[in-house]
């Protein structure tokens, strides 16, 4: 078993299963030594509707099983029943938190296929809705993390700011949560009169915010004690359970789609993403709260470069009749979960024909949460969810 | 334990001396951005039902349900909203082909009964009608092309001095193009006298399934390389794309798809190879394009028939009335030779009335159908139009056609702003190009500039090809000298209609123009010769206005076994003509079995 080097086990392992050569305890229900629980599905918040089978022994995990399946939605398969700018709405729903990645990798995936060049514009449009999507998430997400601890405080802060950034989307896009701004051959619409003084204005806030967190959840010895050693990834499972973004970045891999292989204009931009080795909870929580002021960053850079005037969206063939030849695409790009993908497939007709969603929630939510929840203490279930952004419809799609 | 991280995170309680930030909704008015995308609106006047808002909504959260009040080229619907399922994404707006549909900025609104949540915008008033704020479709921003696919034609150059087709055709890449634009609304379909089938062969040429498409025009139409050519094309005048941008070319389509067919082919593809005979027989007097779409389909549905034809060749006006490089023979003939393939027997050079009665012909067959078309050029009446060299248009426009020699003079004066006007003037214009190798006519036409009744078209191509259209101006007299026109007088004319909408031109008889020209040529309309029909037989017909004979919706005259369709009746043009000869071919077959009916 992994083992952080603070992170330190009850010695005396009597009271615990023995396991078996795979590494898994062998739990026998009769002995009355265990209790089995369930965490979910009820919405938790941030996490979504899935469902955690834990067996515990006193008060540390030492089975769990994930349990996915709440949602009911078949949204891939809604997709192959929808011409290819129907798939839009249905498709900005796979993920709720961070929409814009969903209609970004739809959308360069129909171009791609159906040969349309984006134009310069959109591109930086479309690189802009990606990060107010991403930093939305992030001010969450990182005060959030000690929300998990019952640290509600940052949480709060972080809201009211996403509710700025929202106010930004609404006024962009039209529309709050869902937004859809980016389209098949580019965006719907330019900046609003004023848009980039007020959008400047909300990030000297996060100025301000980071601070703030800083000396309520990083200069805090509550949090730290109880996040650091916890749920540890060594560097050696990156590869080998499928880890990505700040999860893989917390445990010495760097890994951005942004940087690696860069999309959008991407390629224009000075950004370094952050990585530390230390591999635990709050290695991943500095990770985010890293990427959120890089966020910050990308996005003056972005209102600083991006051209004034252009075309917002290329033409496309009537979208009531447009058949896309037949091919396939994988079509991908940096959530804030880590990479997000489509596997896309057409054969020549007005519709898709395979749709494949492809999130990092998947990996983590299965195989790597069973895994770090091993010998955890129940009360750390939630930081350790939280820490892995697991999105449950990005499961379920 | 670090002490100062023990009592850092206490430096939070900072903020107790602070105002809250949290906005006490719902009691604070707070309006949605200016793009917000919440209820929708509808510009009822801009609508026309075209239907694309329910097509897109792939919540399938709007119907199109019937309004009281709707305009021409309009379907008669509009959009009906369903809250329960709409999800605000507004592609309803982005594709709307008027841009009538919009989203306000509302986003609150409380009713108890659900069914409010089920509405027609514009039509049941909201209290954000007049919100001008909410998502409107963006500037540079389309879900199809607005701008109509080009058709190569001849240069000015090219063609000035030729009867050579001047329309070259769509090729496949062009034509597929065209269609992609369509949004298959069906307000052509509803607009068209014959209501051909035009979402559904443009859709075939999308599926480039060129057999399918010839299938669907015969379905209606039995002339449609003629129609793809010629055709008045109502269609394209109500056509939704035509609101925000150029309407599809619905008749270049057609014309694509009767020109990839070879007409060896035709029997095959439009399946009419075991015809049924009926034993039964009916007349067609005169073979333009009601005619021959009487003996089409009466030719389908078994009956023997025959056409009656005054001239040497077949097609009416098609062929006499129409310049060569609008619609070259070989086109009419495609068109008409598939009708008699079909075992139609046509007899030329004979006149109804002079050398068979048409008493003779309701006896000899079991129906008999007329179309005789409007053939009388009408003269203005002017001092000097009764001279010799003073032209009625139809004449002049037969004899190019049927090779007549006749003096092409230097100078020449059109009076009249039509399509015919411009026929005759850009004929006259070419065969002045070959004896002359220069041009000098002027059309002359009573309505202005933005008025004139001819095709926007012909008047474009008529100034490249060097003829003189002057709009605006009436005719007073033709100056004859030594029993020779010299020109036409001309006073400026300001306005057509009076007040109540009747023809009452008004003149200003201080501006005056002298348009000089040898040969004048009269062109404001013609007039129907119904000489064939005896007094006597006129009798049991009932006349309406302008002299036309009253029909039922068959055709049918008062005479049981006598229809009449065409110019005569309807139009003029070629495709209320199709139409009326459809529609008199069923009234016939009705007639003929009352049994079955």
């Amino acid at each position: 078993m992994a083992k952080s080097k603070l992170f330190t086990m009850n010695e005396d392992r009597s009271l615990y299963p023995e396991l078996d050569v795979n590494g898994k305890p062998i739990v026998d229900l009769t002995s009355h030594k265990y209790v089995k629980i369930w965490q979910g599905p009820q919405h938790p918040g941030v996490t979504g509707n899935m469902s955690l089978e834990l067996t515990i022994s006193g008060d540390e995990i030492v089975e769990s099983k994930t349990h996915v399946g709440y949602l009911h939605r078949a949204f891939e398969k809604l997709l192959e029943r929808r011409l290819f700018v129907q798939c839009m709405p249905t498709s900005i729903r796979l993920c709720v938190a961070e929409p814009d990645t969903n209609e970004y990798v739809i959308s360069n995936a129909i171009e791609e296929l159906g040969n349309i060049e984006v134009p310069e514009m959109a591109q930086w449009l479309r690189m802009l809705s990606l990060e107010m999507a991403r930093l939305q998430v992030l001010l969450r997400q990182v005060p959030g993390q000690a929300g998990t601890f019952a640290l509600g405080l940052g949480y709060q802060w972080g809201s009211y700011i996403r509710d700025l950034i929202l106010d930004s989307f609404e006024e962009l896009t039209g529309g709050r949560v869902y937004h859809m701004y980016i389209i098949p051959g580019g965006v719907r619409g330019l900046l609003p009169d004023g848009f980039k003084a007020r959008l400047l204005e909300k990030l000297k806030l996060i100025d301000e915010f980071i601070p703030k967190i800083d000396k309520l959840i990083f200069n805090n010895v509550v949090f730290e004690s109880r996040a650091r050693g916890l749920a540890y990834i060594p560097k050696e499972w990156v590869d080998e359970y499928g880890i990505y973004g700040p999860a893989s970045r917390g445990s010495g891999v760097s890994r951005d789609v942004r940087k690696t292989n860069p999309y959008l204009k991407y390629d224009q931009l000075d950004f370094e993403p952050f990585v530390t080795t230390e591999g635990d909870v709050y290695a991943r929580t500095e990770v985010r709260r890293a990427d959120l002021i890089m966020t910050v960053d990308l996005i003056r850079q972005i209102l600083d470069k991006m051209p004034e005037k252009g075309d917002i969206k290329a033409e496309t063939p009537n979208v009531l009749h447009w058949k896309i030849p037949k091919g396939e695409t994988y079509s991908k790009c940096e959530s804030s979960r880590g990479e997000y993908g489509m596997y896309f497939v057409t054969d020549g007709s007005a519709m898709p024909r395979r749709v494949n969603l492809k999130g990092p929630s998947y990996t983590h939510a299965n195989a790597l949460l069973d895994k770090l929840l091993i010998n955890a203490n129940i009360a750390d279930t939630a930081a350790i969810m939280v820490s892995l952004a697991t999105c449950p419809p990005e499961i379920e799609r | 334990m670090d002490l100062k991280k023990l009592l850092t995170p206490f430096t939070a309680w900072g903020n107790i001396t602070k105002d809250p930030v949290t906005i006490k909704d719902p009691f604070n008015e707070r309006p949605g951005a200016d793009r917000y995308r919440g209820f929708h609106k509808n510009d009822i006047d801009q609508c026309i039902g075209c239907g694309t808002c329910e097509v897109i909504c792939e919540n399938e959260a709007i119907d199109l349900v019937p309004v009281s009040d709707s305009k021409d080229g309009d379907s008669g619907l509009r959009p009906m909203i369903d809250y329960g399922r709409c999800c605000w994404c507004a592609l309803c707006v982005d594709i709307c082909t008027t841009n009538s549909l919009s989203l306000s900025n509302e986003y609150t609104w409380v009713s108890t009964d659900p069914e409010d949540f089920r509405f027609v915008p514009g039509v049941d008033k909201k209290d954000w009608d007049n919100n001008e704020k909410g998502w409107k479709k963006p500037d540079n921003y389309e879900f199809y092309s607005l701008k109509r696919v080009h058709m190569d034609e001849l240069s000015p150059e090219e063609r000035s001095d030729s009867f050579i087709e001047m329309m070259k055709g769509y090729s496949k890449e062009q034509a597929q193009q065209e269609a992609d634009r369509c949004v298959q609304c069906g307000i052509c379909t509803a607009t068209c006298p014959a209501h051909m089938g035009i979402p559904e062969y443009i859709k075939a040429i999308r599926n480039d399934d060129l057999e399918e498409g010839l299938r669907i025009l015969y379905d209606t139409n039995p002339l449609p390389e003629i129609c793809g050519r010629i055709c008045t094309h109502k269609c394209e005048t109500v056509c939704s794309m035509g609101h925000k941008g150029d309407p599809i070319s619905i008749r270049w389509l057609k014309r694509y798809i009767a020109d990839q067919n070879p007409s060896e082919k035709y029997k095959e593809i439009l399946e009419v190879e075991n015809l049924q005979p009926k034993g039964k027989k009916v007349a067609i007097i005169g073979s333009g394009p009601s005619g021959l779409s009487a003996a089409h389909y009466l030719a389908l549905m078994g009956y023997e028939v025959k056409i009656f034809e005054k001239l040497e060749a077949a097609g009416g006006m098609m062929r006499y009335g129409i310049p060569e490089y609008r619609l070259p023979y070989d086109q009419i003939d495609k068109d008409i030779d598939y009708i008699l393939s079909l075992g139609v027997e046509i007899q030329y050079n004979v006149t109804i009335g002079k050398d068979i009665t048409l008493d003779q012909l309701g006896k000899d067959y079991d129906a008999v159908f007329s179309g005789t078309g409007l053939h009388l050029g009408r003269s203005t009446g002017i001092p000097g139009s009764d001279n010799k060299h003073v032209y009625a248009s139809p004449d002049l426009l037969r004899w190019i056609v049927e090779g007549k020699e006749f003096e092409v003079p230097e100078s020449v004066v059109v009076i009249g702003g039509g399509n015919v006007a411009m026929d005759i003037t850009r004929s006259m214009a070419r065969l002045q190009m070959v004896k002359y190798g220069k041009v000098q006519v002027i059309a002359t036409a009573l309505e202005t500039e933005e008025n004139l009744p001819a095709d926007l078209e012909e008047v474009v191509e008529g100034r490249e090809e060097a003829c003189i259209i002057n709009a605006g101006w009436a005719p007073v007299e033709i100056e004859i000298k030594d029993g020779v026109p010299t020109g036409l007088h001309v006073v400026k004319c300001n306005s057509l209609f009076d007040s109540e909408g009747r023809f009452n031109p008004q003149t200003d008889p201080n501006v005056k123009e002298f348009w000089p020209g040898t040969m004048i040529i009269e062109s404001i309309g013609q007039g129907m010769d119904l000489s064939y029909i005896s007094e006597e037989f006129k009798t049991k017909l009932e006349f309406g206005p302008r002299g036309r004979v009253q029909t039922d919706e068959y055709f049918q005259t008062g005479v049981e076994w006598f229809f009449m369709g065409g110019d005569i009746i309807e139009g003029p043009d070629v495709i209320h003509g199709i139409a009326n000869g459809h529609k008199a071919a069923v009234g016939i077959d009705i007639m003929l079995n009352p049994e079955k009916n």
